[in-house]
């Protein structure tokens, strides 16, 4: 029987039991709705953080004390004091590849100003810092590199810190604050960032000179990282390249011996961060899949019982001069045209459902591929499952199914 | 008969046994004869005779255990599956008795199933040959009835046009007036005497005596063997008996 004919055949067959059709074909249909949400899902993550990510400047480059061991036990970064002002001073005068650096110390406590007082971060730094993280101060300035030399007593708030000791609209800049009860004059607002896409509050912060935060804060002669930037996205390598160069020298590290500090980009980051992604949405997919795969044993269960129905169909055809070929392409075919209607069906329904999921806030993105192996998956488990039935259908006696009551 | 005729059909000791369990049933023990063009031959026995396995060896749907069979000049024995379907499809017209239509179609869709099978014909040709088919079995006025609008005489026509469409070599009817009422069965066998002066050739296979008087030859089966084979010099006419029978009463 020629194709046109056979589609025709298996089409009468799915219209003449609609209801039935139907249902083997919701199987399919929740199955690759679900894989396509949960793709979309997991791709629209991706590319949320990925520009969460570049937002904060994909050029930027952290180098922390770190991979150190010490009578094999590896050192928490935070309490190594291996980063020094010399090694910033000296990327500062060898710099190459990159733009700007950054020296940094943190330190964490209570801010207060009169009455009101907010918990917050304390970082000390470069005014470059402002570059390398592309912020800008909305109100005010920023503090001058004379601030540094002198470790004058000035900061920059966020807009968080402002809201918090600042009330009524006031104005902070110019005013007074209180940090760890070392009095800080603000001579800026950094503009508002909001939350992160890890929800952690950027505006609730203070920057002040590394130099007061290291002298004043925290009497301490060391870093606890340095900022830097590349010259470009693509330069970020050589960048590493020299700041690896300069540290091992600095810190006279020579031959096979491991880095006393991790350099790691932002770069590198959002790989790690995609690729985090990239492991959940598989974990996501794989579970939809299965759903997958149990439509189609649904499909393969509905075609056994239309075989069995047809037995006396089945035999007639043969006795008419129907090959085996010819039955078994008839079921195949019809397998095939449910599991492909519930499939572009499925597409459908995710499709929406990714606008509906959209619509409650979560990000995604249904990538074009996601839908082609879709349909792709469909006609395998059309051909797969409904391979068995129909090579029963064909392998007929029709003697035996031309008498079947 | 004229023996001059064209052999459509020739057994030559055809056996057939089958295994049940440790035992061999033989349902045909070396069974020989020829059929002509345009013969009219009823197969009668009582069930356990062998006439159904003979049937399903005239039709090509088995094969042998021994023996040759021959349809119009081509051996079926060492043929394929494959190649008795493409055998049926060109060579064979099939009358059950339960009629076998396919459910929800139409007469000329029911009609047009062997052609489906035969890539030759075109959609167009398909249904000229069905339209054509039906006509010859008085049906040219409901060629679009589904089969569960026809009363089961209408539903015996359409697997009689559907057994002429392909112009087979031989009709092989099995009981096709089995499950229909006196009047509806004479009607049928005016249908089937009307293909047999056409020059039809016609396998008539059946339980009940009465129908050998209608037909040029009948074979009688017993046991797997031929027990009579005689050719019918008093033919009687379908047509008269039907208009002897009493009028129905109502409808």
């Amino acid at each position: 029987m020629n194709i046109i004919n056979l589609f025709k055949v298996a089409l009468r067959a799915i219209a003449s039991n609609k209801f039935r059709s139907f249902l083997s074909m919701l199987g399919i249909i929740i199955g690759v709705a679900a894989v396509i949400i949960m793709m979309a899902i997991g791709q629209g993550s991706k590319e949320s953080i990925r520009q969460n990510i570049s937002q904060m400047g994909t050029n930027i480059i952290m180098i922390r004390p770190g991979a150190d061991m010490r009578g094999g036990v590896r050192q928490d970064p935070s309490a190594m004091q291996t980063l020094k002002v010399e090694d910033y001073k000296r990327i500062d005068q060898e710099k190459r590849f990159i733009s700007h650096v950054s020296p940094e110390v943190t330190a964490s406590g209570q801010a207060i100003n009169g009455a009101n007082n907010t918990s917050t971060s304390l970082y000390g730094e470069m005014p470059e810092y402002l570059d390398i993280k592309q912020w800008s101060v909305s109100d005010g300035e920023c503090f001058t590199e004379e601030d540094v030399k002198k470790s004058a007593k000035v900061c920059l708030i966020g807009k968080t810190v402002a809201d918090e000791l600042f009330p009524n609209g006031q104005d902070p800049v110019g005013r007074t604050l209180r940090f760890k009860s070392i009095p800080f004059r603000v001579v800026g607002v950094l503009k508002s960032k909001g939350y992160n896409s890890f929800g952690m509050d950027q505006d609730n912060l203070m920057i002040a000179p590394y130099t007061t935060v290291m002298k004043r804060v925290l009497a301490q002669n060391y870093l606890s990282s340095i900022n830097c930037s590349a010259l470009t996205e693509e330069l970020t390598d050589k960048a590493i390249e020299e700041l690896t160069t300069v540290l091992r020298s600095n810190h006279k590290i020579s031959g096979e011996a491991d880095n006393d500090f991790t350099i790691r980009s932002q770069e590198e980051m959002m790989q790690t961060m995609s690729s985090t992604m990239d492991t959940i949405t598989i974990i996501l997919v794989v579970a939809a899949a299965f759903s997958l795969l149990v439509a189609g044993i649904g499909i393969m269960n509905i075609m056994l019982v239309s075989v069995t129905e047809r037995t006396r169909e089945i035999g007639l055809r043969m006795s008419v001069g129907a090959t085996g070929l010819d039955i078994s392409n008839q079921f195949l075919i019809e397998s095939v045209m449910i599991s492909i209607t519930g499939g572009v069906l499925g597409i459908i329904v995710g499709y929406l459902g990714t606008l509906i999921c959209n619509k409650f806030g979560l990000p995604t993105s249904i990538p074009l591929w996601s839908i082609l192996v879709s349909f792709a998956v469909c006609t395998v488990i059309g051909i797969g499952f409904g391979y068995f039935p129909a090579q029963k259908a064909a392998n007929m006696d029709p003697i035996e199914a031309i008498r079947y009551e | 008969m004229a023996e001059d005729k064209k052999v459509i059909i020739e057994l030559d000791n055809v056996k057939r046994n089958f295994i049940v369990g440790s035992e061999t049933v033989h349902a045909l023990r070396g069974v020989s004869f020829k059929v002509h063009q345009g013969e009219f031959v009823t197969i009668m026995g009582t069930s356990g005779s062998g006439k159904s396995t003979l049937l399903n060896q005239l039709g090509c749907l088995d094969t042998p255990t021994s023996g040759e069979y021959y349809l119009d000049g081509v051996s079926v024995r060492t043929m394929s599956k494959r190649q008795r379907a493409r055998l049926r499809n060109l060579k064979i017209g099939f009358v059950f008795q339960n009629y076998n239509l396919l459910a929800k179609s139409t007469s000329v869709e029911n009609v047009e199933l062997p052609l489906m099978y035969n890539s030759r014909y075109s959609a167009a040709q398909r249904r000229e040959a069905a339209v054509k088919a039906l006509q010859a079995v008085g049906l040219g006025d409901r060629l679009n009835h589904k089969s569960n609008q026809m009363s089961g005489g209408q539903m015996q026509r359409v697997a009689i046009a559907r057994a002429l469409v392909n112009d087979p070599a031989v009709i092989l009817a099995d009981e096709a007036t089995g499950n229909l009422d006196t009047r509806t069965s004479f009607e049928m066998l005016v249908l089937f005497q009307k293909l047999h002066a056409e020059g039809r050739t016609i396998i008539f296979v059946t339980h009940n005596p009465d129908i050998a008087r209608y037909s040029s030859r009948n074979i009688m089966l017993r046991d797997g063997k031929i027990r009579s084979d005689e050719i019918n010099t008093n033919i009687l006419s379908a047509a008269e008996a039907l208009a002897k029978l009493p009028k129905p009463q109502d409808d």
